[in-house]
C-alpha cells in the first residue's frame, strides 16, 4: 500500500493579476521504502506540491485535492494538532539552501536539540546525547565540537549535514528532499546523495527528492515523475524513462543534456516540440 | 597546431593574494587564492576552466577580464603585456576583453532599459554619435535573437534566459577578441542552457570569438571546450585537450571529478538499479 497517495492536487496562488495555477491535477503517490524523483524546470511546480503536503504554502494559495492520504489517513480533514503530529515527525524536509535554512544566531548543536527536546520529549542530556549519534549517523567529524559551531563556521556541505540529521532524528517514514544539493559542488553533491540513498536503505524510509537535475535523478531514482507548468508530462520507473521515454517533454529534455548531444548544435526543448507537433 | 601568433590571451606564472583581515587585533593574513598559473588560448578556440567552488576560477577569470590585477606573473593579450596594476586601462584594452557574469538577475542593473544596457560600454569607450549607438545596439538585439520591441523594456520583464542573452550582447557591443564567460549558464534551466551553448558556438563562429569558459560542470565543458584547465585550490592540476582530458583523467582531482559526476547512461542506471534490488532484498 502506498504510504502518501494524492490525487488530482491543484494549487492556485491568487495574485494581483488574476489566479495563477501552480500545479494542475497531479497524481502522486508514493511506496514505503521508494525513492520518487519528481523532476522539472523552474515553473513547473514540482516544490509547490510537496509544500502543500508539508503545509508550508503562504496564505494566498488554494489547495484542493480529490485525495491526500498519509498512511491510510485523511490530510485534507485532519486537525491543525493532528497535522503537526505527524509533520516534522513522520514526514519531514530538508531544503536547497542549508546555510539558509538554519539559524544564523544559535549554535547547530542547539537547533538540532530544540528539535528532540520540544518534537520528541527529550531532555537536555537525552537530546545532547542523540545529537551526537546524529551527527555521527549524518558524517559530521568530532561531533562534540562541532555542536557548538555557527552554521556560518561550517561548510555548504555540512550546513546540509545538519539538515539532514534534523530531519531524520524523529525516524521520518518519508523524507522529502527539495533541491538538496543543488547548491554544492559536484564532489560535496555525491556525498551528500550517497548519504542520503545510505541512511534510506537503513532506516527504510521513503525518499521523494525533487530536482531539475537529470544526473541526480539516475542516480538516485526508483520511480520518476516529470513535470513541465504544473502538469505530470510523464511518470515511469527509473531506467524506462532514460531507455524509452514517452513523452515528448522527456525526450526533450534527455536531448538537451550537454552529454547527449549529437553534432555541434544542442536541440532545445522548443525546437524538440516544434518538431513533434510537425510529426 | 598552435603557433605564438594566433595566441589571443596568455598567462604567466599568475598568482593573486588577498588580504583578509584577522579581526581588531589578528594582523592580517595573506590568502593566496591563485598559485601560479599558466595558460594561453589560440584565436576562435575555447579554454574551459573547471572548478569547485575555492579553486581561484573566478579569481583567475577576474585577472583574464582584466578586472583585477594580479598579485605576480604577466598577462599577455595579443603578445603584448597587460598590466592594469600599473598603467590605467585604455578603451581599447577594454574592447579587446569583455566578461559574462554567472546571475543574469545581478548583473544588469534593474533601473537600466536594455537599450541603454547595450549602449553604455559604447558611450564609455568610443565616440560614436546617438544615432550609430543606436543602431548598433538594435543590431546585436537582433544578433542574440530577442526582439527590436524589447529595447525599451527593462531587465525584471525578461526570463533568465533572455537575461543571459543581453548580458553576452552587452558583452559584444565592443567587438571583444576575448569574452570570459563566468559560469554563464548554471543559473538556467537545462532547456534554455541548451539555446544559450548554441548562441553561443553560433556567435564564436560569426565573430571568430575566443572564449574563456569557467564552469564547474563537466557535462557542460565537455560540449563547449577545445582545451580545459583543471583548477584545484589555486593549482593547475591538470591541462590538455578535450579529447585527452576526458578520455583519459591523469591527476586524482581530476578523477575524483569525473567519479563525482552523475551520469545519465542507460547501461549505469541498469546496473544501479540491479545493485539496489539486491541491496533492498
Amino acid at each position: 500500500m502506498a504510504l502518501l497517495t494524492i490525487k488530482n492536487l491543484t494549487v492556485r496562488f491568487a495574485t494581483s493579476t488574476g489566479a495563477f495555477t501552480a500545479v494542475d491535477g497531479v497524481d502522486v503517490s508514493v511506496s514505503p521504502r521508494e525513492v520518487l524523483a519528481i523532476v522539472g524546470e523552474s515553473g513547473s511546480g514540482k516544490s509547490v506540491s510537496m509544500l502543500a503536503v508539508m503545509g508550508l504554502l503562504p496564505d494566498t494559495a488554494t489547495v484542493t485535492a480529490d485525495e491526500m492520504t498519509y498512511d491510510g489517513r485523511d490530510l485534507l480533514k485532519m486537525s491543525a494538532t493532528e497535522r503537526r503530529k505527524l509533520i516534522g515527525r513522520e514526514i519531514t524536509m530538508i531544503f536547497q539552501e542549508p546555510v539558509a535554512s538554519l539559524n544564523p544566531s544559535f549554535t547547530v548543536g542547539f537547533q538540532i536539540e530544540e528539535v528532540l527536546r520540544f518534537n520528541l520529549g527529550m531532555n537536555r542530556r537525552a537530546a545532547r546525547a542523540r545529537a551526537v549519534e546524529l551527527f555521527n549517523a549524518v558524517g559530521i567529524p568530532e561531533p562534540e565540537t562541532k555542536l557548538n559551531a555557527y552554521p556560518h563556521q561550517m561548510s555548504g556541505g555540512q550546513c546540509q549535514r545538519v539538515m539532514i540529521a534534523m530531519a531524520i532524528a524523529s525516524n521520518p517514514r518519508l523524507l522529502i528532499a527539495d533541491e538538496p544539493t543543488t547548491a554544492l559542488d559536484v564532489t560535496i553533491q555525491k556525498q551528500i546523495l550517497d548519504l542520503l540513498m545510505t541512511l534510506q536503505e537503513k532506516h527504510g524510509m521513503a525518499l521523494i527528492l525533487i530536482t531539475h537535475d537529470m544526473g541526480v535523478v539516475a542516480e538516485t531514482a526508483d520511480r520518476v515523475i516529470v513535470q513541465y507548468k504544473g502538469r505530470k508530462m510523464e511518470e515511469a520507473d527509473v531506467l524506462s524513462l532514460f531507455e524509452n521515454p514517452q513523452n515528448p517533454y522527456t525526450r526533450a529534455l534527455l536531448s538537451a543534456l550537454p552529454e547527449n548531444a549529437k553534432g555541434d548544435r544542442l536541440p532545445t526543448v522548443a525546437d524538440f516540440m516544434a518538431a513533434e507537433a510537425l510529426k | 597546431m598552435t603557433t605564438r601568433s594566433n595566441i589571443v590571451v596568455e598567462g604567466k606564472a599568475l598568482t593573486q593574494d588577498y588580504h583578509v583581515s584577522g579581526g581588531m587585533f589578528g594582523g592580517t593574513k595573506t590568502v593566496r587564492a591563485v598559485k601560479g598559473v599558466d595558460f594561453a588560448v589560440e584565436k576562435g578556440k575555447t579554454l574551459a576552466i573547471v572548478g569547485e567552488s575555492g579553486s581561484g576560477k573566478s579569481t583567475l577569470a577576474r585577472i583574464i577580464a582584466l578586472i583585477d590585477p594580479p598579485s605576480s606573473g604577466v598577462l599577455q593579450l595579443d603578445g603584448q603585456a597587460v598590466d592594469i596594476g600599473r598603467h590605467k586601462l585604455t578603451p581599447a584594452m577594454r574592447s579587446k576583453v569583455q566578461m559574462v557574469f554567472q546571475n543574469p538577475y545581478g548583473s544588469l542593473n534593474p533601473r537600466q532599459k536594455v537599450g541603454d544596457v547595450l549602449m553604455e560600454p559604447l558611450l564609455i569607450n568610443t565616440a560614436l554619435p546617438a544615432a550609430e549607438r543606436r543602431e548598433k545596439a538594435e543590431a546585436m538585439l537582433a544578433k542574440v535573437g530577442l526582439q527590436p520591441e524589447h529595447f525599451n523594456r527593462y531587465p525584471h520583464m525578461f526570463s533568465g534566459g533572455q537575461r543571459q542573452r543581453i548580458a553576452i550582447a552587452r558583452a559584444l557591443m565592443l567587438n571583444p577578441a576575448l569574452l570570459v564567460l563566468d559560469e554563464p549558464v548554471s543559473a538556467l534551466d537545462l532547456s534554455v542552457q541548451a539555446q544559450v551553448l548554441n548562441l553561443l558556438a553560433d556567435l564564436q563562429d560569426e565573430f571568430n570569438l575566443t572564449y574563456v569558459f569557467v564552469s564547474h560542470d563537466l557535462s557542460v565543458v565537455r560540449y563547449i571546450a577545445d582545451d580545459v584547465l583543471v583548477l584545484s585550490k589555486g593549482v593547475a592540476v591538470e591541462q590538455g585537450s578535450r579529447e585527452a582530458l576526458f578520455a583519459n583523467p591523469q591527476h586524482p582531482y581530476t578523477q575524483q571529478l569525473f567519479a563525482a559526476t552523475p551520469v545519465t547512461d542507460v547501461a549505469a542506471i541498469r546496473a544501479r538499479v540491479a545493485r539496489r534490488k539486491q541491496a533492498l532484498a
